[in-house]
């Protein structure tokens, strides 16, 4: 999206790097039918994967990212899992995967501790309490090591998908 | 506005869609001039902002009311200006 105009800027993040270990988490995980506890490692295990932090389930930027990421169906060409993470409950993870006819499996984190963990929280500016992740992106193979790592500076802003694409095409 | 709510309530109100670029505009020259405001988050679909409606005679984000002065506007630009001519250095 081209601007004429600024936006908000955020505060510098402290993410881990590209070549670093990802930090592994615990939460639901969702898709369209039930959600139970898994581990971030029981994913790598089976391969590469794509973590993708993006705001809470509204309409707006939600959908903007999901369904780009739906669109290019890049685990149909590669070999990556794809999964997102909001702060938004199991309940309305459901009810977005139905609503956007997408395949892909959502964390669900309402107290926001894996945006500590990743160093990427963002403070809701007129949202009293609620904190989430700052949209990000993380590509890492099957030790959990960065080969990827795109975190919003500004606010809002939203992934470069030709740039992510260009790192899975090795895989 | 009695007293007793003024200093806890800010006059100016604004009407935002979350991350939506062109409220974080304003977001930013509210912050520039250090000004208080309270935020109502809408939803994207437009059927879904009757309150915006009903304050600014239009569905779009972001929209302003400043009771400082009485003025509801909306349109980040038009905004934007205001602010700046209402409480700019210029004002």
């Amino acid at each position: 999206m081209e601007l004429d105009f600024e936006v908000v800027d955020l505060d510098e993040s402290e993410h881990p790097e590209e070549g670093t270990e990802a930090p592994d988490f615990v939460r639901p995980l969702v898709n369209d039918e039930y959600w139970e506890d898994v581990a971030l490692s029981e994913l790598t295990a089976d391969g590469p994967v794509l973590l993708v932090f993006y705001t809470m389930d509204g309409d707006f930027p939600a959908t903007y990212i999901w369904n780009e990421l739906r669109d290019r169906a890049w685990d149909d060409d590669y070999d990556v899992t794809i999964v997102g993470l909001s702060i938004s409950s199991p309940y309305e993870h459901k009810t977005f995967i139905e609503e956007r006819e997408m395949d892909y499996r959502l964390f669900s984190d309402p107290q926001n501790g894996v945006a500590e963990e990743y160093g990427i929280v963002n403070d809701l500016d007129g949202m009293a309490g609620i904190s989430e992740p700052r949209p990000a992106v993380f590509l890492m193979d099957e030790e959990r090591r960065i080969q990827y790592a795109w975190v919003a500076q500004k606010w809002p802003e939203f992934p470069d998908y030709d740039e992510i694409q260009d790192e899975l095409d090795p895989l | 506005m009695s007293d007793s709510t003024a200093t806890t309530d800010p006059s100016i109100t604004l009407y935002r869609l979350q991350s939506c670029p062109f409220c974080e505009r304003v977001v930013r020259k509210l912050h520039e001039y250090d000004l208080d405001y309270r935020s109502r988050f809408v939803e994207a679909m437009h059927s879904e902002r009757d309150v915006v409606k009903r304050v600014s005679g239009k569905r779009t984000v972001p929209a302003i009311a400043d009771e400082n002065t009485g003025v509801t506007m909306s349109e980040s630009a038009n905004i934007v200006d205001y602010l700046d001519n209402t409480y700019g250095a210029e004002a």
